[in-house]
C-alpha cells in the first residue's frame, strides 16, 4: 500500500499492519459492534472492564462481567484467573506500524487491567487512527499520562531472533475497528 | 568490595578472546544463523520507510543537541520528573549507582527484585552489588533469564542469548529453571516462551520492587521509556510498589514529539519490526496505577568526559539498537564475549573504551577489532560514524613500542621518493629466495612479521619487474 | 585532460600489472597518462592505524606530486577514499587535488562517460564489492557496468557478496584469526559460483582472497578487474 492510499484509508492500513503481527482484527459498523465484541469473547468466562467502558459495548455477550473501579480495584489474582478477557477503548491507533495507544483515559482503565489477563479486547474507533507515529503522539491528550503502546499480542525474538507470540503480556489481542463508511465530516 | 571484574573492562586483549570463541564452532553457526535472521528482517522494514535516510539524521541532529546542552536538559528533567512525584538521584559512577539503588532496594524490606532488561543496570554491575547485599535480582526478560540461568554473560545487547541456540536454551531450562515441567518442555521456541511465562508469573504478582533501565528520558515533561517485546517490562514497571530506573545521562530527548523520530528508528533497526510489541512511557506518580514510589538514578559513570572528545562523543548519540552488531562482519565470527564488556560489537569498541578510558584493562584493543568495512555506520540510525572514531581512538590510543617504531620507520621511508625506490628494490631482491619454493606464485610460510599472514593464507610474491622499469622502457 | 596516474605502494611493489593495465585502458580510449615517478604512498596504512602524525608528510607529499593533474586516477577504491575522504580534513591544502582523485571506474563512467572499453575476456568471473569503494566511494554499480560490457565474459553473482573479506589492512596480521575466519566464507563463496576468476577494485582485498583460495587449492584465481578491462582479442 502506497503512502497516498494510507492516508486516504487508514482504517485499512491499520487493519493489515496489525494482522501482520498476529492481531485479531474484526471490522465492523458501529452498529454492529456489541456483535464483535461477543465474537471476539467466545471462549471468554469473565470479562474485567474499566468502570466507565459504555454497557452496550457487552450488551450482546451473555456472561460475567467485572468492573475495575478506582475505589475498588480488582485484585490481580481475580484478573490472572483463567479464561479472563478486558475489554477496553484506547486513546490512539497508529496505522503504520499497527499499534494501539492506551492513555489511562476514557474506557482504558489502568495499566494493570489491560496487562494481567491474557487476552486483551480493544475497540478502536476510525476516527481515532493516526497515520504516522509522529501524528499519533501529538494527539495524545496528556503525555504525562501513563501510556502503553501495544503493537500486537506479546511477542520474543529471543531465541535465535525469530519472533513467537505470546511470553507474559496478553497472548491473544483482538481488536475491533468501527468505521461508519458515510461519515458526517 | 566484590571481586567481580568491571562489566565494561576486558580482561584479556581482543584477538586472544577472539581466538576462544573463534574454536567454538556451535557458537559461530549459531551467531551466522541468528544474525542473517536479523539482518533481512531489518533491511526489509528499513526498506518500505521512503525517509528514512531524513529520520537517521534527524535522530543525529536530536541527539548531537542534546550533547550539546546535557547539563541544562538534565536539570529540565530532574526538576519535570520531581514534579510529577518521582525521586531523582545523580551517580557519577558505577559505585555510587550501586550504593543508591541498593539502599533504596534495603529500605523497602524486600530481598528480591525483578529486573526489565537494562544496559545501564549492567554496566554498573547492579546484581553483583544487590547480591553482595543480600538481594536476588531477578531478570525477567527471556534472553536475560537464559543467560542467568546458565550462569553466563550476555553477548548482544538487544538479545543476550544470541549465542545459544534453541536446543542449549531447553538444556538450560531443564537444568536451572526451578520447578520446570519436562513432560512440556520441549525446544519448540512457544513452548521455551511458555516455560519462561510459568517461571516469571508468580513473581510478577508478588514482588514489590522493579528495577528498569530507560530507553528515552523526556526533558520537557519528565517522562521515562521502555522498549520491549515481551510484557515482562509493563509487568515489572506496572505491578510492584516501587520502581527504580536506572538511566544513562545520554538517554535524555528535549521533547515529547522527538519520540517521534526515535519510535520509528529504534525498532526497524533492533528487532526488524515495525513497531515492537510494547513501548511503556510513565511520568513520576500516578495516583492508583502503578508504583507509588518511583526513583530514577541518572547514571554519568565516564559519559560526561566524553563529551569534552568532538569526535569520540558522537558514540553518545548510541540508541543500545544492535543493528551494528549484526551487520559486522567480526561480531559474526566471535560473539559479544570477545569484547569483554557489556557493550559488544562495532558500538563497543568505541564505547567502552571511551567510557573507561583506554588504559583499563584490554580496552585499547577493541578499536582494533574491524576491518573498517563500513557496514555498521551504514546500519546506524543515528549515524555514528563508528569507522571515523575507531581510527581516532586508534590515534589516540597507547600503541606498542615495537609497532610503532615500525610504523615510524615505514612512515620515514614512505615520504622520500628516492628511499621508497629503493626500498621496493630492496623488497624485490629479498623475495628472491622465496620464488624457488613458491607454487603457482604463491609462498605458504614466510618468517615473522609475515608468518601471521601465511599461518592462514598464501602470499603472492613481488614479481621481477616493476611496473617502473616498464614505464621507463616505453 | 591530465590524467596523473596513482598506482599506490601496493601495486608498486605486488601487482606491476595492474597499473600497466589502467595505462592501456586510457590509451586506447584516446588519453594521456602520466606517471610522476616521485609517487609514494597515500598514508591509509598509517592514518587507518592510528599513526596520523606520520602519514601527514605523506599526505603532503601526494598534494604535491599530483598538484598539476586535471584528474588523478588509482586503480584503488581505499586509497581513493583515503585521498577524497580523509585528506581535506587531515590537511585542508590537499583537498583541492583531493576532490580531483577518482578510483578507476568513476574516472571511466562519470568523467569519461564511458563503459564499453573495448575489452575481450572469455572467462567466467565473479566480483566482490571492496568495502571503501562500496561505502565510502559509493561506486555502485559502476565496475560491474563496465564488466558487463567486456565481450566474451560471463559475469556472475557473488554470494553475500558486500560481506568484508577479512584483509582489513593491519587488521590481516593483528586479528588474524578473525581476518582468516572471514577470508574462509568469502572463499568458500568465490568457490561457490564456478568462477575461473575472482575480480575487485583493490588488489589488496585481492590479494587476501587469492591467498585464501590458494590455502584452500581452490581453482578460481583473483584479477583486478582493470587486468580484465585491458584484455582485448587477438589480432587474427
Amino acid at each position: 500500500m502506497s503512502a497516498t492510499d494510507a492516508v486516504l484509508d487508514p482504517v485499512a492500513l491499520l487493519a493489515g499492519r496489525l494482522a501482520d503481527y498476529r492481531a485479531t482484527v474484526h471490522r465492523c459498523h458501529p452498529s454492529g459492534l456489541a456483535a464483535a465484541v461477543a465474537t471476539a469473547l467466545a471462549r471468554t468466562h469473565r470479562v474485567a472492564a474499566p468502570a466507565d467502558l459504555p454497557a452496550a459495548w457487552l450488551s450482546a455477550w451473555h456472561g460475567d462481567v467485572v468492573h475495575d473501579d478506582a475505589g475498588a480495584p480488582l485484585a490481580l489474582a481475580e484478573l490472572d484467573a483463567p479464561a479472563v478477557s478486558v475489554v477496553t477503548g484506547c486513546a490512539v491507533a497508529m496505522a503504520e506500524t499497527g499499534t494501539i495507544i492506551l492513555d489511562a483515559g476514557p474506557r482504558q482503565g489502568r495499566r494493570a487491567l489491560t496487562l494481567v489477563p491474557d487476552h486483551h479486547v480493544c475497540v478502536v474507533a476510525a476516527d481515532q487512527i493516526a497515520v504516522s507515529v509522529p501524528q499519533a503522539l501529538a494527539r495524545l491528550a496528556d503525555p504525562t499520562r501513563p501510556l502503553t503502546m501495544i503493537s500486537g499480542p506479546s511477542a520474543t525474538s529471543d531465541i535465535e531472533l525469530n519472533r513467537v507470540e505470546g511470553v507474559h503480556g496478553p497472548r491473544r489481542l483482538d481488536v475491533i475497528l468501527t468505521d461508519d463508511p458515510a461519515p458526517s465530516r | 568490595m566484590s571481586s567481580v571484574p568491571s562489566p565494561i573492562t576486558a580482561a584479556r586483549p581482543f584477538p586472544e578472546a577472539a581466538r576462544s570463541a573463534l574454536a567454538d564452532q556451535q557458537l559461530r553457526d549459531n551467531l551466522r544463523r541468528a544474525t542473517a535472521t536479523i539482518r533481512d528482517k531489518r533491511q526489509r522494514v528499513v526498506d518500505e520507510v521512503p525517509d528514512w535516510e531524513d529520520l537517521r539524521t534527524a535522530g543525529a541532529r536530536i541527539k548531537d543537541d542534546v550533547l550539546a546542552r546535557l547539563p541544562e536538559l538534565l536539570a529540565q528533567f530532574e526538576a519535570a520528573a520531581t514534579a510529577a512525584g518521582a525521586r531523582v538521584h545523580r551517580a557519577a559512577d558505577a559505585a555510587e549507582a550501586c550504593r543508591i539503588v541498593t539502599g533504596l532496594v534495603r529500605a523497602t524490606g524486600s530481598d528480591e527484585v525483578v529486573k526489565v532488561k537494562s544496559m545501564a543496570t549492567q554496566e554498573i554491575g547492579l546484581n553483583e552489588a544487590l547480591a553482595d547485599a543480600g538481594v536476588a535480582a531477578v531478570e525477567t526478560d527471556l534472553a536475560e533469564l537464559i543467560v542467568q540461568l546458565a550462569d553466563d554473560t550476555p553477548s548482544h545487547i538487544l538479545v543476550p542469548a544470541i549465542h545459544y541456540n534453541r536446543s542449549q536454551i531447553r538444556d538450560i531450562f531443564a537444568r536451572r529453571m526451578p520447578g520446570v515441567d519436562l513432560s512440556t518442555l520441549t525446544d519448540d521456541p512457544p513452548a521455551l516462551a511458555e516455560a519462561a511465562r510459568r517461571h516469571l508469573r508468580a513473581k510478577f504478582l508478588s514482588t514489590e520492587v522493579a528495577i528498569s533501565g530507560a530507553n528515552f528520558a523526556v526533558a520537557e515533561t519528565g517522562t521515562l521509556v521502555v522498549v520491549e517485546s515481551e510484557g515482562n517490562g509493563r509487568m515489572c514497571l506496572t505491578l510492584p510498589d516501587t520502581l527504580i530506573s536506572v538511566v544513562g545521562v545520554e538517554k535524555i530527548v528535549p521533547t515529547f514529539a522527538d519520540l517521534g523520530v526515535f519510535l520509528q528508528l529504534l525498532p526497524r533497526s533492533s528487532t526488524g519490526e515495525r513497531m515492537n510489541p510494547y513501548t511503556s512511557m510513565w511520568t513520576g506518580v500516578t495516583p492508583g496505577d502503578g508504583p507509588g514510589d518511583v526513583h530514577i538514578v541518572l547514571l554519568d559513570n565516564g559519559r560526561t568526559p566524553m563529551l569534552a572528545d568532538p569526535v569520540g562523543r558522537q558514540a553518545l548519540r548510541c540508541i543500545r539498537c544492535s543493528a551494528c552488531l549484526n551487520v559486522c562482519p567480526v561480531y559474526e565470527r566471535v560473539g559479544g564475549h570477545a569484547y569483554g564488556s557489556v557493550y559488544p560489537g562495532p558500538i563497543g569498541a568505541i564505547l567502552t573504551p571511551q567510557l573507561t578510558g583506554q588504559a583499563a584493562g584490554a580496552n585499547h584493543t577493541l578499536p582494533y577489532a574491524s576491518t573498517l568495512c563500513g557496514a555498521c555506520y551504514d546500519a546506524c540510525p543515528v549515524k555514528i560514524n563508528i569507522p571515523e572514531v575507531l581510527v581516532h581512538l586508534r590515534a589516540s590510543g597507547p600503541k606498542p613500542p615495537a609497532a610503532r617504531a615500525g610504523m615510524r620507520a615505514v612512515a620515514r621511508v614512505m615520504r622520500r621518493p628516492r628511499w621508497y625506490r629503493a626500498g621496493l628494490r630492496l623488497l624485490r631482491w629479498a623475495a628472491a629466495p622465496w620464488r624457488l619454493v613458491a607454487r603457482g606464485g604463491q609462498v605458504r610460510r614466510l618468517p615473522w612479521p609475515m608468518s601471521a599472514w601465511t599461518a592462514g593464507r598464501d602470499a603472492p610474491l613481488p614479481p621481477r619487474g616493476s611496473f617502473r622499469d616498464w614505464w621507463a622502457r616505453r | 585532460m591530465r590524467i596523473g596516474l596513482f598506482l599506490t605502494c601496493v601495486n608498486d611493489l605486488m601487482f606491476p600489472g595492474t597499473g600497466q593495465a589502467v595505462v592501456r585502458i586510457l590509451e586506447r580510449l584516446g588519453h594521456t597518462v602520466e606517471f610522476p615517478s616521485a609517487q609514494t604512498c597515500c598514508g591509509q596504512m598509517h592514518a587507518n592505524s592510528g599513526y596520523l602524525a606520520e602519514a601527514l608528510p605523506m599526505v603532503r607529499h601526494f598534494a604535491d606530486t599530483f598538484a598539476g593533474y586535471d584528474a588523478v586516477v588509482t586503480p584503488s577504491g581505499s586509497c581513493a577514499a583515503m585521498v577524497r575522504e580523509s585528506y581535506p580534513t587531515l590537511l585542508p591544502e590537499a583537498a583541492p587535488v583531493a576532490t580531483r582523485c577518482f578510483e578507476l571506474s568513476e574516472l571511466l563512467v562519470d568523467v569519461l562517460g564511458v563503459t564499453d572499453v573495448g575489452a575481450w575476456f572469455p572467462h567466467r568471473v565473479t566480483y566482490h564489492p571492496s568495502c571503501h569503494g562500496l561505502r565510502t566511494l559509493r561506486l555502485g554499480d559502476r565496475p560491474r557496468r563496465l564488466l558487463a560490457q567486456v565481450r566474451g565474459l560471463d559475469l556472475v553473482d557473488l554470494p553475500q557478496a558486500e560481506q568484508c573479506c577479512g584483509f582489513g589492512g593491519t587488521f590481516a596480521l593483528a586479528n588474524a584469526e578473525v581476518s582468516v575466519a572471514m577470508l574462509a566464507d568469502k572463499t568458500a563463496a568465490v568457490a561457490a559460483t564456478g568462477a575461473e576468476y575472482v575480480a575487485a577494485t583493490d588488489n589488496s582485498c585481492l590479494m587476501h582472497i587469492g591467498g585464501g583460495l590458494s590455502r584452500a587449492g581452490a581453482a578460481a584465481r583473483p584479477l583486478h578487474y582493470a587486468e580484465i578491462l585491458a584484455h582485448r582479442e587477438p589480432a587474427r
